[in-house]
Formats: C-alpha cells, structure tokens, sequence
C-alpha cells in the first residue's frame, strides 16, 4: 500500500471545547448544521444518594471525529459517478465538487457520518485532509488549533508506532468496517 | 437514571431541531447564513477596496475573556475571510504557541452579523422598550455634551457613573477614553471590583496582602495533587493554554481531584476523581479538611508558627479573647460549640465523610499539592468565605511559597509585568461596588460605607447619568434582570444613559443615545492576558471600521470638543500616537522592549525567564527580609482588621462557614427545591457570542438538571422547561445529564434576557432567577446563590 496520512485523537486528554470543529467550519465556510469534524459528547451512568450523601457514579468523555480517509472507503464504493475518490499518493479521500450530483450515497454509507450534505450547494462536502495547507508545509487546520494538543497527524505507520493501533473507541464503529486511517488513545470511561 | 446520554449521530447529519425552535422562538440564528453570501458587509466592502490579495493581520480578542490568544486575520479585499492562530514559532513546552479557542474562532459570524449596530441611534419609545430612531453623530454627540453639562452643573461628579464595561478590555477602549474625559471635566463616580472577581479581590488580601498569590503554571508540573477547586479552565479558558498546563502537570503525575456541582468539561478531560458539592458549602468542605488535618497531627505546625497569626490560640493578636482562633474554631471550642467534622460537612456538602477525610490526607502528605480556587465558588453569598478557606488550607499544610505548591485565594499571577496605561486623571475619589450602582440610582446622597462607598465619607448627589460602553451588565450580566429593568425605566431616577455598542443587547435596550461600536478587528489596540502568560499583545487593525461605526477615541475627542475640551483631550495626538505613547512609556520600565514599530510588526512581545515564578517563595525562604504585605508581616489566618469592623455574624476573623440565604440550609427549599447556579459556556465569552449560529450549534442554551431530578418532574430530554423563583420565569430546553448532581440545576451564563409580553424569558438569562444582594465585605454579586423549582413546558 503507498503512504497513507491518518488523524491521531488523543481523546483521553480532549476537554470537548470544539475549537477543532469550528476551526474547520472557519476554513471550509461551513454553515449551520455542517460539520466536517465533529465534537460529541457521551454521558451516562447516575448516582447513589445516601442519606444526606451523593455519590457518582459518571462517566462521560468527548469523540472528535472529522473523515478517516478509511483503507476500505465504502463512500468512494458507493459513489455512482466516481466523485469520491481515494488520492494515491497520500490516501486522502475527496470528493470531487464538479463531478458530485448530490445523490448522497456517501452520506448513507459512511458509518462515521462524514460527508455533509450542503442543502443549498445540493452537493456533498467533506473534510479533504486540509489537502491545501498540507500541500503549503502546514498541519491541517483542526490540528493546528487543538488548544490541549490532543490532535495530530502523519503517516498511519508512524503514528501508529508512536501512540499504537487502536482505531476504535466507544459509540465509534467497528474499525474492521472501513479500515479507518484513525488512531486514537481511548478516554478511560471510553475504553 | 439513564445509562447514555450522547449527542452522537454518526449516521445522521447534525440535528438542526434545536435550532430552528430556538430560532423562531426567539432570535433568528441569521448569521450563518448572511455571512458568506454578498451580503451588506459584503457590498460596502468591494464598494471601499478594489480586489486584493489575502494578506495576514495579525490581533488578539479584546472582549472580556480569560484568554489572550494570538489571532490572525486573513484579509481579502478589506474583509476577513479566515482566521488562524499563532503558527509562526515552534510549539514548544517553553513558548507554547498562544492557541486561540472556539470562540475567537468563529469570530467571522460575529463580525459580519447582519444585526451590528450601524447609525447612532436615540431612543423613541419608552426606556427599554427597544425602539430606536436613526439619528446623525452630530446629534447624538450634542446630546450627550448637552446632558453632561446639565447633569454636571446641577448635580455635580458623584451623579455621573462610568458603569463596568468590559466588552472592550484593550488599553485605548472607549471606556478609557470616556473616563479620561470625564475626568477632565471635573470627576465621575468610578467602582472598584468586578463581577468576576469581587469576594476574591477583597478577601485574599486579607490573608496575604495582595491578590498576587499564583506561580507561573509551569509549577503544576512539580505538583503530587492539584484540587480544582469549582474551577473549569478548559472551558473558561483562564489563561490562553492553561488546560494545556494542566495536561502536562497530569503527564507529569499529579492526581487531580475536581471539587464542582458539575463534572466540568476540564474534569471530564483531566480529573481522576469529581467529588460533586452542593454550591455555597464550600467552606464546610475546607473546614473538615481542616479537622482531619489537625485532629490527626498533619498539620505544618512549623509553617503555622513561623509565619501565620491566629492558627492557634498562642498565635492570635494581643488584646483579642480567648477562644478566636482558626484551631478553636474547628475543634468546636469557640462560640458556635460545633466541631467542624467530615460528618457535619457530610449533612452539608453531600460529600460523604470518608471521601472528606481521604481527600485530607492527601491534600496534607501528598507534599507539594495546588487547592486552586475558580471564581465560580466566590460568586456566593459568603463567598469571601470560600476564598479565605481555601487560603488557611494551604497554609496548613505549608503548601505556600514551594515549587508544585499553590497559595490558594485570587491566584493572580505573582510575576507581573508593566504596561503602561492611558493616564485618567480624576479629582473624583468616591468610588462603589461595581455590584452597588443600582444603589447610587436609588439612594446616591448620604450613601456611605455601609452600601459599598470608599474614598469619601458619603456621595453628595443620586447617580443620574451612566455611560455603559461595551458591557452588558447593566441588564443581562447584572442580578435580577427584570428589577433592574424596572429600575432602569424610571427616567426620573436615572437620567440619562448612553450605550455604545455592536448590537442590540439587553442592555443596550436601554439606551437614550444608542452609538455603534466599532468591532476589535476594526482598530488598534494592546491587550494583556488578566490571568496567566508573561506576553502582551499588539491589535494590528485587520479591516475597515463599516458603516456609521466609530473608534471610541474618535467619537470621545468629538465630545471632548463640545465640552470645550479637545486639546487638553488630546494633548494634540491622534490614536496611533497614543499608541506609541503606550509602547514608549512601557519600554522605559522594561529595557529591551520592543519599538512601536517592531511591536506593531510581530504582535507579540514575550517576557522570558530562565526560572518559574513561584508566589511568596521569597516571603518563605527568607521572612526576616520579606515580611508578607499584611499589617502584621504576617499571613493573616486571624485578620485583625476583619476583627474591627465587628460585625462577626456575616463577616468573621476568621475564615469560617456561613449558611448562605436561599443555600441548601434555606428553609425556602420547600418551596423552590433546587440550587441553581450559572456555570460558563465554552460558546459565550459572557454574554458575547450569544446571537451567533456556529456558537448555538456548538453549545445550546439549555438547563442542566439531573436525571434524578428530570425524573421526579417527568422531564424529557430536549424539551422545553420552565425555571422559576419569586423573581422572574426562564423558559429555555432541558438538558438531563449526570454531569451536574441531583438537587442543582445550572442555567449557563450569558445568554440574552429575552423577556415575551408576560415577561417570561425566552432565551434563558440566568440573572432572571438572581437575586441583588451584594455580599458583606466586598459587595459582590452572590450570582450563583439560587433557589429555584423547575416545571415541564
Ligand atoms: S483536516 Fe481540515 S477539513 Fe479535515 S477535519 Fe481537520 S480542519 Fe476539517
Ligand atoms: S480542539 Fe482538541 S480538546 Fe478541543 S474538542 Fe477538539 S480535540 Fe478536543
Ligand atoms: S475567546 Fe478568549 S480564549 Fe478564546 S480565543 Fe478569544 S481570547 Fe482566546
């Protein structure tokens, strides 16, 4: 396989303040409702109240999820007019906005929920990899804002060797579907 | 209780529901969609600039925030089209790059907002009704001139008040030039304090001498344990990277334990353990920590004898009875008979005892260990309680002045660094609570020390003319908005008022002349970070100010000519000049600073320092030579002064807990049971930001309740619920989630009081449920002292 750039997350360190989101949302002229990388937050559990006492029993942590540029990328498959596309050189997937016809197959197939459907545009969008500041020598632009350090990228192996393979967290899809180009360092209530 | 609470939609796009109710409910999220189409920003701007390349300004916020962050503005054909962060230097440990947040991140949908204020405006309709005629700059200028000297000559200096405004915290905002004018004219009515701050400012000296008890925060990385005392930094932002630092010191293996009615977003991220307290008992917490602490011998007793008053009886002041000091007290020996166990702070905090006495333990053998305090805990009734609390704590653990250690109280940073100021020259020394100004309106002439007056025996005159220039706690930022308002409409009272502002807030609703602000990437400006960083920034001016906005020194040197004026104003400079004065003035006290033009050109100037600064390690090492800014040399755990005022019930020697009115001790419970707080929101930086698209779509306003109290009042997650105490009816959607703990509610801070015609508010202010009644010592506002009762619809 040639080079493959991928997204490291570390979401055990991530305080959910979304600056990665709308760092991007400034980048890419996103409106409402257009999230190329997303910030959810996950909450649960509940508390033991005894006698005058509160004790928790909570955990919560936050999954900062853009597009995987996945090894297997079932959008680029779905796609009927070959918008989506898988870049050779680096792995990064595109879609093409002069070949897309907004049909949002994409939109159906991806079990990460990245290609964002533009109402107005009636086209598909998603994140690209930042493939122009990349290609300026800079860090794509979520990486560069992440004010906890809890993003970075590179080549998959390398970023692997650095933090490890893990590719999945909880409420985030199997990795074996789509071979996401992902490694994340899972939240201890996420694990 | 549930088992997932999750916003996560992989397969489906992000929800606009919540949007488009909240949108037709109240205000229209409209910016998102005017911004990137040739809208009227748009048309004025290719109207001014013929087609450019992207060029790169490099500025910072100005608005009132706990972060200084380098920002960069690309601009394109005199508009900003992105915005960046500092990315020109290596992100390194010693000079982490000044990260901007979301907020300054999506400052385009502030900018180019389709409701900026344009044309000055004076009122038509009733006062805070919000109707507005467009007027001239002549006018509206030969109104306030014309008003200022009436009010002036018939009233004199004690009736005009410049109100806190800190919407524009750069050196040359308009408030600063506002208060230099009036100065020259013969004085006004300034306060002391601030909304933030205001226990903590006055409390902490009172046991150090001074508000400058924080180490630089590389320290933390030397710390066993850090206790986050209600302190939210990842969200609050307090100090650009600040939740980074606490990364590292993690990193570095310090165990934090968060103390918080809610599992902060800084907890989720940083905390090992939450231990959820219910709000204004944060003493009790302290005080059993401090039994345990003493009761099992692990005080640092020779810490307490060398350089503390009052710790035990042997060390209170002569001439004070016995049974006073901080030890008596604790141990049940003084008046109040009660010993301060973990089993009495158990039945007040929530907190079982075992949790108490194990967060003990460590706190006084994990050596070096930071107790540091937000703002959020003093934002209560006693909160000057709280703040003393803690700082006894770490004395009592001699956990002062050492590296990884943390003196407790304000925590502004000891190391600080001269920036030189536009000179405000004003013969007027009464000064008031920033908290008190609804006084001055109602009961100015007499007014004493009793209702927050210093600097005179008595005001002479009832406060009549207000400027309010870039701020929003007039209305929505101060306590009870609708008896504020009510306050406010009264024109026989106040007089006259003047807001100058970018939109239409609830404040600015009141306004008599309404001026159009001009925007922080429209001018020049220096800002300096309030919490933590050694750095101080130049604003380079990024795009034109548009339509009829105004620079703050244009408009004031205007006025400064009708009032005769102008020159002395001026002293002949334009607002470059007095910038370079600025850059001038502070080289002369820090050699090697940078030149106006080099400041200019990188933005930044950074302050290096081979060491960490470490607050009162010279007061530590060598006490002989440097005694603590206290009467006594001392750190004052017994403060005499305190002692004298006598007044012990509400305002004690001693750092002691006090049941807060409408606390959890409040017989009121019965009839509104829960605790309401205003926790800050990552989207907001206060009020500003609360009209923008991509802030709501990255954190709705809603009402945090438990699943716990969801369930007992039938709740469903996202619906529309009422909050509601004998002041005032919010009406906002319902977020039920385990972060906040059962019998606390959070509404969070700064959203637009949006009151419908039976008065309910729309959007979900949370000073609708606030109740005005300053505290003790430092008349503060007690924002987060609440009960409330919470209805479906
Ligand atoms: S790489 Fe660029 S497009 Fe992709 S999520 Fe990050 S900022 Fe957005
Ligand atoms: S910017 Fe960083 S810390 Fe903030 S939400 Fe994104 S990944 Fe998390
Ligand atoms: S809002 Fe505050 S912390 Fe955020 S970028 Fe702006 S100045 Fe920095």
């Amino acid at each position: 396989m040639a080079k493959q750039i991928a997204f490291y997350v570390e979401q055990k360190f991530c305080v959910g303040c979304k600056t990665c989101q709308v760092a991007c949302k400034d980048k890419h002229d996103l409106k409402v409702g257009q999230l190329y990388r997303r910030v959810s937050e996950t909450a649960g559990g509940g508390f033991e109240i005894k006698g005058a006492t509160v004790i928790p029993a909570v955990y919560a942590f936050w999954t900062s999820i853009s597009c995987n540029h996945c090894g297997q990328p079932v959008c680029v498959e779905n796609c009927p007019v070959g918008a989506v596309q898988k870049q050779a050189a680096d792995g990064i997937v595109y879609i093409d906005q002069e070949k897309c016809v907004g049909c949002r197959k994409c939109v159906k197939s991806c079990p990460y929920g990245a290609p964002q459907y533009n109402r107005e545009t009636r086209k598909t969008g998603k994140c690209d990899f930042c493939r122009d500041e990349l290609a300026a020598g800079k860090p794509p632009v979520c990486v560069a804002a992440c004010p906890l350090r809890a993003l970075d990228y590179g080549p998959l192996n390398v970023l692997q060797r650095k933090y490890g393979k893990a590719n999945e967290t909880k409420g985030l899809p199997a990795g074996g579907q789509t071979q996401p180009a992902l490694v994340i360092a899972p939240h201890r209530d996420a694990l | 209780m549930i088992e997932m609470n999750t916003d996560i939609l992989w397969k489906t796009q992000y929800s606009r529901r919540r949007f488009l109710k909240l949108g037709a409910a109240t205000l229209g999220f409209s910016a998102a969609s005017g911004l990137f189409e040739l809208d009227s920003f748009g048309a004025w701007a290719s109207a001014q600039a013929p087609m450019a390349r992207e060029r790169i300004v490099r500025t910072s916020g100005s608005h009132n925030c706990g972060g200084r962050c380098i920002l960069q503005a690309h601009v394109r054909d005199n508009r900003v089209v992105r915005i960046t962060t500092e990315d020109d230097i290596p992100d390194t440990d010693k000079t982490p790059q000044l990260r901007g947040c979301l907020r300054c991140r999506s400052y385009r949908d502030r900018l180019y907002h389709p409701e900026r204020l344009k044309y000055p405006m004076k009122r038509v309709g009733k006062r805070g009704e919000g109707k507005f005629e467009q007027i001239t700059w002549d006018e509206a200028l030969d109104t306030i001139a014309g008003q200022t000297k009436r009010i002036m000559d018939q009233y004199g200096p004690d009736a005009i008040y410049m109100q806190y405004a800190p919407g524009n915290a750069g050196r040359v905002s308009e408030r600063v030039w506002m208060s230099r004018l009036l100065g020259l004219y013969g004085g006004f009515l300034s306060y002391y304090g601030s909304y933030s701050t205001a226990a903590t400012q006055m409390a902490t000296p009172y046991t150090f001498g001074t508000t400058a008890t924080g180490s630089s925060r590389d320290n933390w990385a030397h710390s066993k344990l850090i206790i986050l005392l209600g302190w939210n930094p990842g969200e609050t932002i307090h100090g650009t990277n600040t939740a980074y630092y606490l990364k590292k010191a993690k990193q570095a293996g310090a165990r934090i334990v968060s103390i918080d009615p809610i599992y902060s977003d800084t907890s989720v991220a940083l905390a090992d353990q939450w231990i959820p307290i219910r709000p204004t008992t944060d003493s009790s917490l302290l005080d059993a920590m401090a039994y345990v602490i003493i009761t099992e011998n692990l005080q640092d007793q020779a810490f307490l004898d060398k350089y503390c008053v009052g710790f035990d009886e042997a060390h209170l002041p002569p001439g004070i009875p016995a049974g006073q000091s901080f030890k008596s007290y604790i141990l049940g020996e003084s008046e109040d008979q009660t010993a301060k166990t973990p089993a009495w702070a158990e039945a007040v905090t929530g907190i079982p005892r075992e949790t108490i006495i194990k967060l003990a333990r460590e706190y006084a053998t994990q050596r070096p260990g930071a107790l540091i305090q937000g703002y959020g805990p003093q934002r209560h009734a006693y909160g000057e309680q709280v703040v003393r609390s803690g700082t006894v704590l770490a004395a009592l653990t001699g956990n002062i002045g050492v590296k990884g250690g943390w003196a407790s109280g304000t925590g502004y940073q000891a190391r600080s660094h001269f920036v030189a100021a536009i000179p405000v020259p004003n013969p007027s020394k009464a000064r008031i609570s920033v908290f008190c100004w609804p006084d001055a309106i109602k009961r100015g002439t007499g007014m004493g020390p009793e209702a927050s007056v210093k600097g005179v025996k008595q005001l002479s005159a009832n406060l009549k003319l207000m400027f309010n220039l870039g701020g929003n706690c007039l209305v929505n930022q101060h306590a009870d908005n609708n008896g504020t308002a009510r306050l406010l409409q009264d024109e026989s009272l106040l007089e006259f008022l003047v807001v100058s502002e970018q939109f239409l807030t609830a404040s600015a609703k009141f306004a008599d002349i309404l001026l159009p602000a001009d925007n922080m990437y429209e001018r020049d400006d220096i800002v300096m970070p309030w919490g933590y960083g050694d750095y101080v920034l130049f604003m380079n001016k990024a795009v034109d100010t548009v339509f009829e906005c105004r620079n703050g020194y244009d408009w004031i040197s205007d006025l400064a000519d009708r009032l005769g004026l102008k020159d002395k104003f001026t002293e002949g400079r334009t607002i470059d000049q007095w910038l370079r004065y600025l850059v001038e003035e502070t080289a002369k006290k820090n050699p090697g600073f940078y030149s106006y033009e080099e400041f200019k050109e990188k933005s930044v100037y950074r302050w290096q320092y081979p060491e960490s600064s470490i607050a009162f390690q010279k007061q530590i090492e060598d006490p002989g030579n440097n005694p603590f800014p206290t009467p006594s040399g001392k750190i004052e755990i017994f403060s005499q002064r305190l002692w004298d005022m006598n007044q012990l019930q509400e305002i004690p020697a001693i750092p002691k807990y006090v049941k807060a009115w409408e606390g959890p001790e409040d017989p009121l419970r019965a009839k509104y049971p829960l605790q309401c707080i205003g926790h800050h929101y990552k989207r907001r930086v206060h009020s500003i930001f609360d009209n923008t698209g991509w802030m709501e779509e990255a954190g709705a306003q809603e009402v945090w309740v438990s699943p716990v109290d969801a369930a007992q009042r039938d709740l469903q997650n996202g619906e529309l619920v009422t909050v509601y105490n004998d002041r005032g009816v919010i009406s906002l959607p319902v977020k039920i989630t385990p972060r906040i703990m059962p019998g606390v509610v959070s509404v969070p801070q700064g959203a637009w009081w949006t009151p419908d015609e039976q008065g309910v508010d729309r959007r979900g202010c949370i000073n609708t449920l606030t109740k005005y009644h300053p505290t003790p010592l430092a008349f503060g506002n007690a924002t987060h002292t609440n009960l409330v009762q919470i209805s479906k619809g």
